[in-house]
């Protein structure tokens, strides 16, 4: 494992340097991508003056709003499916389809609806990501294995304790997947959002900065949303692996 | 029959949902189910609708191969070769869940407007899915194949033509089925900024007139074709896990 990793951040750090030299020697333009050393600095230099403070305040206050909606929707959801067999039976092909539908195209209706603001934002970075804990919620629930059921029938428990101290820890690997995927999918669904239709945020303030040719703002903004999801995506991993080890003994 | 008779009773639901919601905002907000109907039978007439149809498929099916391609091309390339694989994973993962629109000025200033760009940005979204499934199926392939390849002393290329690829092919359908419509969005997505044709641009000229009919109808045609092919992989796939 340890020289995997090793050689895993080889790889990056000599693509970044590899990119860093083709932007020194003029082999790529600065018009069309910016060297990596510039992009940091230049972030450093924008986080320390706050021009986008207020943006991406507001892009972290609709990603973990629309996170935790859509984790705690789509349990409740999930949980609802699961006890009535025939409903699930009905869905199961529209949930397997879902993804195929490209949810950004009823953004304006969010809008129409919900008014302009966070609101329609979250809200399509909830239909984005709900559907992946409800998956999750259903297949932890039914991976729960008979035996524990059983035992907390031997032992008489009552419903809701056997529901919080058998239930939800066995199927806690699997939702904790979904709730990996949901805030990646609340990630997606805000920026992208943001970048299409919106008038702040992290995803606008780069569309703002491609239409004035701000290469500057715009690739160094760009690092920062890479930076933030590979760390989020890092410290969930973590977490997950280490759950499904524990699955697995 | 009863097969199809619980999903149609979820078809109507959401159908009745759909009127509930266009009562409840008015006609200007969100036209009803029905009204949308007619519009798109009324806009499948047009000559204008299939120009722009035909433009997004021509972005999609090229997308499609190219993703199709290299994500197996790489995907066996990383299955087969085992710390390659372990090293690509989690930067692929990490790529995989990147909002990959804010690296459309990128593409933009590398490809230009036009047809490559759409296409280099449908890629974008559909190659690590494909790539990811055709990897982990050769990765959990039954040792036993390519243990036999060895005894035939198969040269690499035809234990992959051979073995490699028939074993791992239902997996090649998954992966595609999840391709496929992340494809379609990123064509669809690099249409809305950066184009001056296609359905993705039809949607962007509806949005910014407030032309709710249109972009409702445009937006069930997409969701009808999305669903039909991804319904159509299904059924490949299943067929393929049952063999």
């Amino acid at each position: 494992m340890k020289t995997e990793s090793i050689l895993r951040a080889a790889v990056v750090i000599g693509f970044i340097v590899l990119i860093e030299l083709l932007c020194r020697l003029g082999v790529i333009p600065t018009s069309v991508l910016l060297a990596p050393s510039t992009m940091v600095t230049h972030g450093a230099d924008l986080l320390r003056a706050g021009k986008f403070n207020h943006d991406i305040g507001i892009s972290l206050l609709e990603i973990v709003a629309a996170s935790i909606v859509s984790v705690l929707l789509g349990f409740v959801i999930g949980l609802v499916i699961h006890a009535l067999p025939r409903m699930r039976r009905a869905l199961e092909p529209l949930l397997s389809s879902y993804y195929a539908v490209p949810t950004f195209i009823f953004y304006p209706v969010f809008i129409v609806v919900l008014g302009v603001g966070p609101l329609p934002i979250i809200a399509i970075a909830v239909l984005l990501a709900v559907v992946t804990m409800i998956t999750a919620t259903l297949d932890g629930l039914d991976r729960i294995p008979r035996a524990l059921h059983k035992s907390g029938l031997v032992m008489r428990l009552p419903v809701w304790r056997s529901a919080f101290f058998i239930k939800l820890p066995a199927a806690l690997p699997y939702l904790f997947t979904g709730m990996k995927l949901a805030v990646a999918y609340s990630f997606i669904g805000v920026i992208a959002s943001e970048f299409i239709l919106s008038g702040s945020g992290v995803g606008y303030a780069i569309g703002y900065a491609y239409n004035n040719f701000q290469n500057d703002d715009m690739y160094s903004l760009m690092l920062l949303i890479l930076i933030a999801v590979t760390a989020v995506n890092m410290v969930l991993n973590r977490i997950d692996h280490r759950f499904q080890s524990r699955r697995q003994r | 029959m009863k097969n199809y008779f619980d999903p149609l009773i979820v078809a109507i639901v959401i159908v009745a949902c759909w009127q509930v919601l266009h009562l409840t905002v008015g006609d200007g907000s969100l036209s009803s189910p029905w009204s949308t109907l007619t519009e798109l039978v009324h806009m499948l007439g047009t000559q204008a609708f299939w120009s722009n149809a035909t433009e997004t498929a021509k972005a999609l099916g090229l997308a499609l191969v190219i993703a199709l391609a290299g994500g197996i091309l790489l995907g066996v390339l990383l299955g087969v070769n085992r710390v390659s694989g372990v090293v690509a994973e989690p930067i692929l993962l990490n790529l995989y869940s990147l909002p990959k629109v804010t690296l459309y000025p990128l593409v933009l200033l590398v490809f230009g407007l036009g047809l490559s760009a759409k296409v280099a940005f449908g890629v974008m979204h559909g190659l690590i899915p494909i790539l990811m499934f055709t990897m982990n199926a050769i990765r959990q392939m039954r040792p036993v194949y390519l243990r036999a390849s060895l005894t035939m002393r198969l040269p690499l290329h035809r234990t992959i033509l051979h073995v490699v690829l028939p074993a791992v092919f239902p997996e090649i359908v998954s992966g595609l089925r999840l391709g496929f419509s992340l494809t379609l969005l990123g064509v669809l997505i690099g249409e809305m900024f950066a184009s001056q044709r296609g359905l993705g641009y039809l949607l962007t000229s509806a949005m910014n007139l407030g032309d709710i009919r249109t972009i409702m109808a445009v937006a069930l045609f997409l969701t009808l074709f999305a669903l039909l092919c991804n319904g159509l992989l299904l059924m490949a796939n299943r067929r393929l896990n049952h063999r």
